[in-house]
C-alpha cells in the first residue's frame, strides 16, 4: 500500500538526499568522500544522481553523516513523514505561515528528536479526537445520561414558558401571576438540583476524563443489549455457539472486552443448559411470567430463574424485564435496563434498592414495590446466594441479583394508587445517590 | 365550539405553562401526567391533537405513539412530540412511527402556538414539522 509520501510523488534520489545532508551540517564534498573511501569527483557523481548506491558504500556514507541508510535511501521514516504531513493538511491547504511540507526529511533528519514528538503529539490529538467523537455518541445513547438530560431540559422549558407568560401577558389575572411566580420558583430550584444530578453522571472516578471511554463491561452490555438479551444460538447450540457471537460483535477487537464479554455469554449458556426455554416457557406462560410462581423451577435456584426471565425471546408476551447482579461489596457486574428505572453507569446504585437487602437475607428470595422519583412504580424481585463452591471454614461469594419491572396501570398489588403508597406498600427508591433528587432521603450519602 | 387538545407531560409546570398559552388561544386544553395511562385518557378524551412528551414515567411517548398508529380510531390523530435537546435517535425513531411534528425543549411558547395551529390547520404532513425542521438538524 502506498504510503502518503508516495500518493503525494515524494520520489527523492539517494543522491540528492546525500547531498542534502552533507550541506545541511556544512561538511565539504571532499571530507565526505575522503570519510567514505572514495574519491570526491566519484561522491560528485553520486550526489547528482549519476551513479546507483547502496552496499556497505552507502553504510559508511550515512555513518559520516550521522543518519540511519534508510534515511538516505528511503528519506525519512515513513510513518513519521506521513504523520508530519497529516498534520499539516489539517491545518488547510495553502495557509500562509503554514509548515514546509517539501522539508519534512531536512526536519527529520536535523531534529529526529523534535519530529518524533511532534509525530506523537499528532497522534495524541488524534486520539482524543477518536474519544470526543465516542463521548458524543454515548450522549446520544446513554440511557441514563439520556433521562438526566431530558429532565434538566425539561425544567428548563418549564421555566422559559413560564417566564415567557409573565413577561408578556400584562393583562394577567393577579391570581394567575403569583400562581407563575411560585411555579418559577419551585422550577428553578428542581433545574438546580438536576444540574447537580447531570454533573455528578460525569464525575469519573479518573479526573482526566478518561473513565467515559467505553470499559470492558459495558462494552459487553452494548453486546447484550444489541441482541435484546437473547442469544437464540446459544439457546441451541450451546456454549459452541459463543465464539462465532463474539467474532461477529462490534468491540470485541479489545482483549478485555472480548473475555468479559466471553465470561457474560458462557454464565448464559450455562443457565440455558440448566434451565432450557422448553422447560421454562410452558410454565412461565401458564403465570403470565410471574416470577413468584416460578421459584420451583431450575432445582429452586431463584436466581437462575431471575436471570433467564430476564433473556426471553422478544416475541413472548412478557413484561418488560430489567436486570442488576451486584456482589458482597455492591458493585453492580451486570445490568439489563428498563425505561424509566435508572441504574448509574459508575459506582453503585440506590442503598435502598431491594438488590443490597438481599444480600443481608442470603437464600431468602424477597418481592417488592419500587416508586421512581418520577412517579414510575416497578416490582422488583431480588435474591442473594452464593456463587462459589465452598469448604470448611471459608466464607461463600455471595451475589444478588434483582428482576424489575414495571407495575401496569390498575394493577391490583396494593401499589397502584398514592395511597399504597403512603401506607408503605412502595419503596420509594432512586437511580443512586449521585443522580438522585430526592434530596431529603436518609439514605442519601 | 373550542378544539380539544390533550398534553400529556409528567412536567406539572410545562403541563400548566402550555395548557395556559393554548387556553388563551382559543383551545380546550386537558393535562395527563402518566404514560402508562395515557392511551386510556386519549380514548376517554378524544382530542383533536395531542402533544405528547417522549420520556414519561412508566411508558415512553414513542410506545404509546407506536400504539396510536396501529389502532384505527387513532391513526390520523396529529400528535406533536415534545423531544429534548440532543436527542437525535428519539426524532428519528418518532418520524418512523408517523409522529406529525416536533418541539424539542426548551421550545418557545410562540412556536407551540405555531406548531399547534398548523397541525389543526393540517397544513403538515407527518413528520415534516416543528422546530428541527426550521433549524434544519
Amino acid at each position: 500500500m502506498a504510503t502518503l509520501a508516495e500518493r503525494n510523488g515524494r520520489v527523492e534520489l539517494t543522491g540528492s538526499r546525500i547531498r542534502d545532508r552533507r550541506l545541511l551540517i556544512g561538511m565539504k564534498q571532499s571530507a565526505l568522500a575522503d570519510a567514505a573511501g572514495i574519491s570526491p569527483s566519484y561522491l560528485n557523481l553520486i550526489e547528482h544522481n549519476r551513479r546507483r548506491i547502496g552496499g556497505k558504500l552507502l553504510i559508511e556514507l550515512a555513518r559520516a553523516l550521522g543518519v540511519e541508510p534508510g534515511v538516505l535511501s528511503d528519506g525519512a521514516d515513513a510513518t513519521i513523514h506521513d504523520t508530519l504531513q497529516a498534520a499539516a493538511n489539517g491545518l488547510g491547504e495553502g495557509r500562509r505561515g503554514g509548515p514546509e511540507t517539501d522539508r519534512i526529511d531536512d526536519l527529520a533528519a536535523r531534529f529526529p528528536g523534535w519530529t518524533a514528538l511532534i509525530a506523537q503529539q499528532r497522534k495524541r490529538i488524534g486520539d482524543l479526537e477518536a474519544a470526543v467523537e465516542a463521548l458524543r455518541d454515548r450522549l446520544a445513547h446513554d440511557p441514563v445520561l439520556a433521562e438526566a438530560m431530558h429532565e434538566v431540559l425539561s425544567s428548563a422549558a418549564a421555566i422559559r414558558s413560564t417566564a415567557d407568560i409573565l413577561v408578556r401577558e400584562a393583562d394577567l389575572d393577579p391570581a394567575w401571576r403569583g400562581r407563575f411566580h411560585r411555579n418559577l420558583h419551585e422550577e428553578a430550584e428542581r433545574l438546580s438540583r438536576r444540574a447537580t444530578a447531570l454533573l455528578g453522571h460525569f464525575e469519573a472516578p479518573d479526573a482526566r476524563g478518561e473513565t467515559l471511554s467505553a470499559t470492558p463491561v459495558e462494552t459487553a452490555e452494548a453486546l447484550f443489549d444489541a441482541n435484546d438479551h437473547h442469544f437464540p444460538a446459544i439457546e441451541t447450540g450451546g456454549a459452541t455457539a459463543i465464539a462465532s457471537i463474539l467474532d461477529q460483535s462490534a468491540g470485541m477487537e479489545d482483549a478485555a472486552s472480548r473475555a468479559m464479554a466471553e465470561r457474560m455469554l458462557t454464565r448464559y449458556a450455562e443457565d440455558a443448559a440448566r434451565l432450557p426455554l422448553s422447560a421454562l416457557l410452558p410454565t412461565a406462560r401458564a403465570a403470565r411470567f410471574d416470577p413468584s410462581a416460578l421459584l420451583s423451577l431450575g432445582g429452586g435456584d431463584v436466581a437462575l430463574v431471575l436471570r433467564r426471565l430476564a433473556t426471553l425471546p422478544r416475541e413472548e408476551p412478557a413484561p418488560a424485564f430489567g436486570l442488576a447482579v451486584c456482589d458482597a461489596s455492591g458493585a453492580l457486574l451486570f445490568r439489563r435496563r428498563l425505561m424509566a428505572f435508572s441504574i448509574p453507569r459508575f459506582g453503585p446504585g440506590c442503598p435502598l434498592w431491594p438488590l443490597y437487602a438481599a444480600l443481608a437475607r442470603p437464600g431468602q428470595p424477597d418481592m417488592a414495590i419500587l416508586r421512581t422519583p418520577s412517579g414510575a412504580r416497578f416490582r422488583a424481585w431480588s435474591v442473594a446466594q452464593p456463587v462459589s463452591q465452598t469448604g470448611f471454614g471459608s466464607a461463600p461469594v455471595m451475589q444478588a441479583t434483582m428482576l424489575i419491572s414495571p407495575v401496569e396501570a390498575g394493577a391490583e398489588d396494593g401499589a397502584g394508587d398514592r395511597d399504597g403508597d403512603r401506607n408503605g406498600a412502595a419503596i420509594s427508591i432512586g437511580p443512586g445517590c449521585s443522580l438522585c433528587p430526592r434530596a431529603e432521603c436518609m439514605a442519601r450519602r | 365550539m373550542a378544539k380539544r387538545i390533550l398534553l400529556v407531560e409528567d412536567e406539572a409546570n410545562i403541563l400548566e405553562a402550555i395548557g395556559f398559552i393554548l387556553s388563551r388561544d382559543g383551545w380546550e386544553v386537558l393535562g395527563h401526567g402518566k404514560g402508562e395511562t395515557a392511551l386510556a385518557e386519549i380514548d376517554r378524551v378524544d382530542p383533536d391533537i395531542l402533544v405528547l412528551d417522549v420520556m414519561l414515567p412508566g411508558r415512553s411517548g414513542l410506545d404509546i405513539l407506536r400504539d396510536l398508529r396501529e389502532r384505527p380510531a387513532t391513526r390520523a390523530l396529529p400528535v406533536l412530540l415534545l423531544t429534548a435537546k440532543g436527542q437525535a435517535r428519539d426524532r428519528e425513531q418518532a418520524m418512523a412511527l408517523g409522529a406529525n411534528a416536533f418541539l424539542t425543549k426548551p421550545f418557545s411558547n410562540d412556536e407551540l402556538v405555531a406548531t399547534v395551529r398548523s397541525l389543526s390547520e393540517g397544513s403538515v404532513s407527518p413528520s415534516s414539522a416543528g422546530d428541527d425542521r426550521r433549524s434544519g438538524a
